[in-house]
């Protein structure tokens, strides 16, 4: 594989983890629990979108072929998306949509944290750009899972069994394979080992304080990045790619 | 043809460029007009970066400013750039006040220790000025706001939320 071939499929993962959980939080708009979190969770996903179109951006500069970050987003086929699992599971109830975004903001945040001192100036620029926002997300995303956890009996109960579900697809994050070696020589990006244990110890402190149990030992589940997905990407896509597929390369 | 327009001229004009979500700051007052670079005769180079990723803002303003620009008889290309990254430092001592006249409070440094996470910002009422107000919650109608309440006069309002 080829320095470049190596880079653009990063790209493509980082993009499509933002776009995929993006979309997902959107799904939330006119349905959110209470008006202020109704806002907040599409404000997040205009992040996620954001930080998306500037990866796919930069993907399509690197392939340097005729494709744009439209392109990318809405016209390719289920086997080409790159994102984890985690951000495709479906919303739930609004704990279990704040479990899933707990567990992938403090990923993020140490990912960016790292990426800031890429070889890559463009990478370096995103992660830079995006960490900014992460931030505001992370604190969101725990103070409520702390607020959720050890609140009524009921909401305890909820997030809990959210917990428990979508501790499944937490080690896939770490996911490495040669497109990760080839950048890792070249400085481009870090070993996502390096952080791991801090990831844990990050999300147990808040887990801890919200009174909940991350299961000790749980089956864990990958393929994402192979673009290999649970059922639940198809019927996303479906619904994101509706309009360019019945009206290929329309404008807004 | 050329004429006499000096970058002072376009960081003028640029003055009449609003922010469509918060029409009261002007994109020089906002920062996020980078550069201002001459290329050749009527030919300039905007440099702009965005306030945040997903910034729906943003490409109404890169529009704004080649219409503005281009009124001028100038040709202009705009260009976006991510780094270095914008933060709420760049917004001028004149922004910051026509923010809180408009009723927005502008970005603020001092942190309240009191609450979780130990992070959270004292925020002055822009109405009545009170410091007894409340983070409502941390996101508000736009990216780049929060939404709080005033404890005393009541009123809610929108605090520009500090990003570095």
């Amino acid at each position: 594989m080829t320095k470049e071939k190596a880079l653009f499929e990063y790209l493509i993962r980082r993009a499509d983890d933002s776009l995929i959980l993006g979309h997902r939080l959107s799904e939330w708009c006119g349905h959110g629990p209470i008006l202020e979190e109704d806002i907040a969770l599409t404000n997040l996903a205009l992040d996620l979108i954001g930080q998306a179109t500037e990866w796919f951006q930069y993907a399509a500069e690197v392939e340097g072929e005729d494709r744009d970050e439209d392109d990318l987003a809405f016209m390719r086929i289920e086997r080409e998306y790159k994102n984890v699992l985690l951000v495709e599971q479906t919303n739930g109830d609004f704990g279990k949509t704040i479990v899933r975004q707990f567990l992938f903001d403090h990923f993020q945040n140490l990912l960016f944290e790292k990426l800031l001192e890429s070889e890559d100036e463009q990478i370096a620029a995103i992660a830079a750009k995006s960490i900014k926002e992460v931030r505001y997300h992370l604190k969101h995303s725990s103070e409520w899972v702390i607020r959720l956890g050890d609140g009524t009996e009921e909401s305890h109960k909820r997030v809990q069994e959210s917990l428990t579900d979508l501790s499944r697809f937490t080690e896939e994050l770490f996911f490495q394979d040669e497109v990760d070696q080839i950048l890792n020589k070249e400085g481009i990006i870090c070993d996502t080992a390096d952080f791991k244990d801090q990831y844990y110890k990050n999300i147990q402190a808040v887990i801890d304080e919200a009174t909940l149990q991350l299961p000790e030992k749980q089956w864990q589940l990958d393929g994402g990045r192979k673009g290999v997905h649970s059922e639940h990407l198809g019927f996303l896509l479906t619904e994101l790619q509706y309009m360019q597929r019945t009206y290929p390369n329309m404008k807004w | 043809m050329t004429t006499d327009i000096t970058a002072e001229d376009i960081w003028e004009f640029l003055e009449d460029v609003k922010d469509p979500e918060v029409p009261v700051l002007t994109v020089v007052d906002l920062g996020v007009v980078r550069e201002v670079n001459h290329i050749e005769n009527d030919h300039w180079q905007i440099i702009i970066t965005p306030t945040y990723s997903g910034c729906p803002a943003m490409q109404v303003i890169e529009e704004d400013i080649k219409k503005r620009l281009e009124e001028e008889g100038l040709q202009i290309d705009v260009k976006l750039v991510l780094h270095p990254a914008w933060t709420t430092d760049w917004i001028s001592e004149k922004g910051r006040v026509k923010l809180e006249e408009y009723g927005i409070a502008p970005p603020q440094d001092e942190a309240d220790k009191s609450v979780l996470f130990g992070e959270k910002t004292i925020v002055p009422c822009p109405k009545c000025k009170s410091k007894n107000t409340k983070l409502v919650s941390q996101f508000g109608s736009t990216a780049c706001k929060a939404h709080y309440q005033c404890l005393d006069c009541q009123e809610p309002f929108d605090y520009f939320k500090c990003l570095k």
